[in-house]
């Protein structure tokens, strides 16, 4: 086969893998804090794309610049959802906590088809066929814009969740619930913090995702289980595990469409996912359980 | 197939120690005998059903309940009375439903061989997932995500091969015949429904009262206990997978005969997986008639709001809404609220 196709190939996957590293730096970080395996990740994300998309059809609010109503917005949500709804029932058993999300993604996607009906939309904007060299490829200029803010705003999570004082009590909270709590954290409030923050990263990658990809009220399912993947592929918790594991991920999908065709190909991400799980659960960059 | 034949009481000592045994791990279980009375009372009511409403609408209404009562019970067998918890219970029922109409239409085997077929392929699926995964000591929220991820392999599996007929699926040509498993009249495929639930509640019941069924309920509640007590945790576990499989295959194969098409979406799609759990988890996850309550309310809520509203998607919405609160209030699923209500009212002298 021709380097350049690969080449082309590889550079699409990893422009893939920047967008579902975003997706699942959010689920690692409410895995990581809170022991929540939010089923309901890909159907909130379904619910951003579509307040992306109104923003514009509605509004005229570009989607790049909806970022800065989107991530407050959907933080706002997940803070509002933590309180009221899943924080309340967290105590029980964590496959309780597991159906709740499923009842809850089951819920918003089943209202998101009542209101916007089934069909898939797209948005144009004038940037939407913009093809950009790069190296072998040309690339549309959205796939660029989306791999690069993407990287940024994982880098950036990672910064606030070293240097400032949220950051650190996320971090111990996350480590050793009680002990925070002696030193006087405020415990269920980071809580509901880091699920709002798993929230916002929903909404700047649908911001991203908005010029390059279709919105319909299943999109969610496309998402839920490659977010997962990524999430168990570079271990529970792990921020650096969801940037590779993104990475990783981008390029199986990619490639498997090159070498497998379109619908063999996406074979390898479920695949990746049985045998992380039944070989190596703590995931490349997880800790031990 | 009658459940009534066997609950009259007849438990001896040890199942009842066992019974007693998973009392005290699980003060919910509904331990209480249900009277034989009342399995006759369902059972006939069930029988006389389609025809009191002889219409192609109810009798239609009726297949589809007990067909989600029946797949629902296979997820609850799994799921409730062990607790394995499954978000890819489909990969059962479309395996089943493949299996058979692979051996019909390529081998030209009778439809009612395939019913066997369907259940022995069920339940080889069953097993495997269940090896792999328990051998690997996945259980919660990671078996339920794990499953998920089969029954996506198998869908998209099914999709590109050309023996399950790929993405276009594979119709069933309709020959109308009893010996074809096709019934001129909707009411034959009601009454084999019928049989294949009421069996499915029948192994329930059997479950709720043997040392199987116990051995479950303590791997349920805590697995290291149950270890710790002598059961091969593992075994049992594997054992119900396969009967959970075995029954789901037969669901996957009486849907293919019922509608006489399949494809990779019907089979292996996320949605029926949801459904199956949705079911016995509102009707209540480890009782018999979990499932059944369940299944009839899903049947009506969606009948209900298709016929009075063309809003798309309501009934889910409910579902899914219902699932919450469930969850959030009545852990142990409606039925929970009789066995409340009948507890009260014995403690009042």
């Amino acid at each position: 086969m021709d380097a350049t196709i690969i080449g082309a190939a590889a550079i699409n996957g990893l422009l893939l893998g920047g967008i579902y590293t975003l997706v699942a730096s959010g689920l690692t970080l409410i895995y990581g804090v809170l022991h929540i395996i939010n089923f309901a990740h890909g159907s909130l994300l379904m619910l951003a794309m579509f307040g992306v998309y109104y923003l514009l059809t509605l509004l005229g609010i570009d989607p790049y610049l909806s970022i800065f109503i989107m991530v407050p917005a959907m933080f706002a949500l997940g803070y509002l959802l933590y309180k009221g709804l899943i924080g309340r029932l967290s105590s029980g058993k964590d496959e309780n906590i597991l159906l709740v999300t499923l009842g809850l993604s089951i819920l918003i996607e089943n209202l998101a088809l009542m209101f916007f009906k089934g069909d898939s939309r797209t948005i144009l904007v004038s940037y939407s066929d913009t093809m950009v060299e790069v190296g072998p490829a040309f690339v549309p200029l959205p796939k660029l814009i989306s791999f690069g803010v993407a990287m940024a705003l994982c880098a950036a999570l990672g910064l606030f969740m070293q240097r400032t004082d949220i950051g650190r009590a996320i971090r111990a909270v996350a480590k050793e619930r009680v002990g925070a709590r002696l030193v006087g954290i405020d415990v269920d409030q980071i809580f509901a913090i880091s699920y709002g923050i798993g929230l916002a990263t929903l909404g700047a990658a649908a911001c991203l995702m908005m010029p390059i990809f279709y919105v319909s009220p299943t999109v969610g399912h496309v998402f839920v289980l490659v977010a997962f993947t990524v999430v168990v592929l570079g271990g529970m918790g792990s921020f650096l595990g969801a940037v590779v594991g993104g990475l990783i991920i981008g390029l199986t999908e990619s490639f498997g469409g090159l070498f497998l065709g379109e619908s063999m190909g996406q074979i390898g991400i479920s695949l990746i996912f049985i045998l992380i799980l039944l070989f190596r659960p703590s995931g490349l960059f997880g800790s031990k359980t | 197939m009658n459940p009534a034949d066997r609950s009259t009481g007849q438990d001896t000592g040890v199942q009842r120690a066992d019974a007693s045994a998973a009392a005290a791990a699980d003060a919910h279980s509904p331990l209480k005998p249900i009277p034989w009375k009342l399995h006759l009372a369902v059972l006939a009511v069930a029988v006389a059903f389609p025809f009191v409403f002889p219409s192609n609408f109810m009798v239609n209404f009726g297949v589809l309940a007990l067909f989600y009562a029946f797949i629902g019970q296979s997820w609850n067998i799994s799921g409730g009375f062990a607790g394995q918890l499954s978000f890819g219970h489909v990969a059962f029922f479309g395996v089943g439903a493949y299996a058979s109409t692979i051996v019909q239409m390529r081998l030209g085997w009778s439809p009612w061989l395939g019913l066997p077929v369907a259940a022995l392929a069920g339940a080889l699926i069953g097993g495997v997932i269940a090896v792999l995964s328990f051998r690997a000591g996945l259980k919660g929220s990671y078996f339920a995500l794990i499953t998920l991820a089969f029954a996506e392999v198998l869908r998209i599996v099914s999709n590109s091969i050309s023996i399950t007929g790929g993405g276009m699926g594979m119709l069933i040509p309709m020959k109308i015949g009893a010996a074809n498993l096709q019934f001129a009249e909707r009411i034959g495929f009601y009454f084999l429904i019928l049989a294949l639930a009421a069996g499915s509640i029948a192994l329930a019941e059997w479950l709720r009262r043997s040392r199987f069924g116990a051995q479950l309920a303590a791997i349920r509640e805590n697995e290291d206990s149950a270890r710790a007590l002598g059961i091969n945790v593992f075994a049992e576990k594997v054992k119900v997978m396969l009967i959970s499989g075995a029954i789901g295959g037969v669901g996957g194969s009486f849907f293919a005969q019922y509608f006489l098409y399949i494809d990779p979406l019907i089979a292996f799609g996320v949605d029926k997986s949801i459904e199956m759990l949705l079911v016995s988890m509102i009707g209540g996850a480890g009782t018999v008639y979990g499932p059944l309550v369940g299944a009839v309310l899903l049947a009506l809520v969606s009948d209900v709001t298709r016929t009075l509203t063309q809003i798309q998607g309501l009934s889910l919405v409910l579902y899914g809404g219902l699932l919450v609160v469930i969850i959030a209030f009545l852990p142990n699923g409606l039925l929970d609220l009789f066995s409340r209500k009948r507890g009260a009212r014995r403690k009042k002298p």
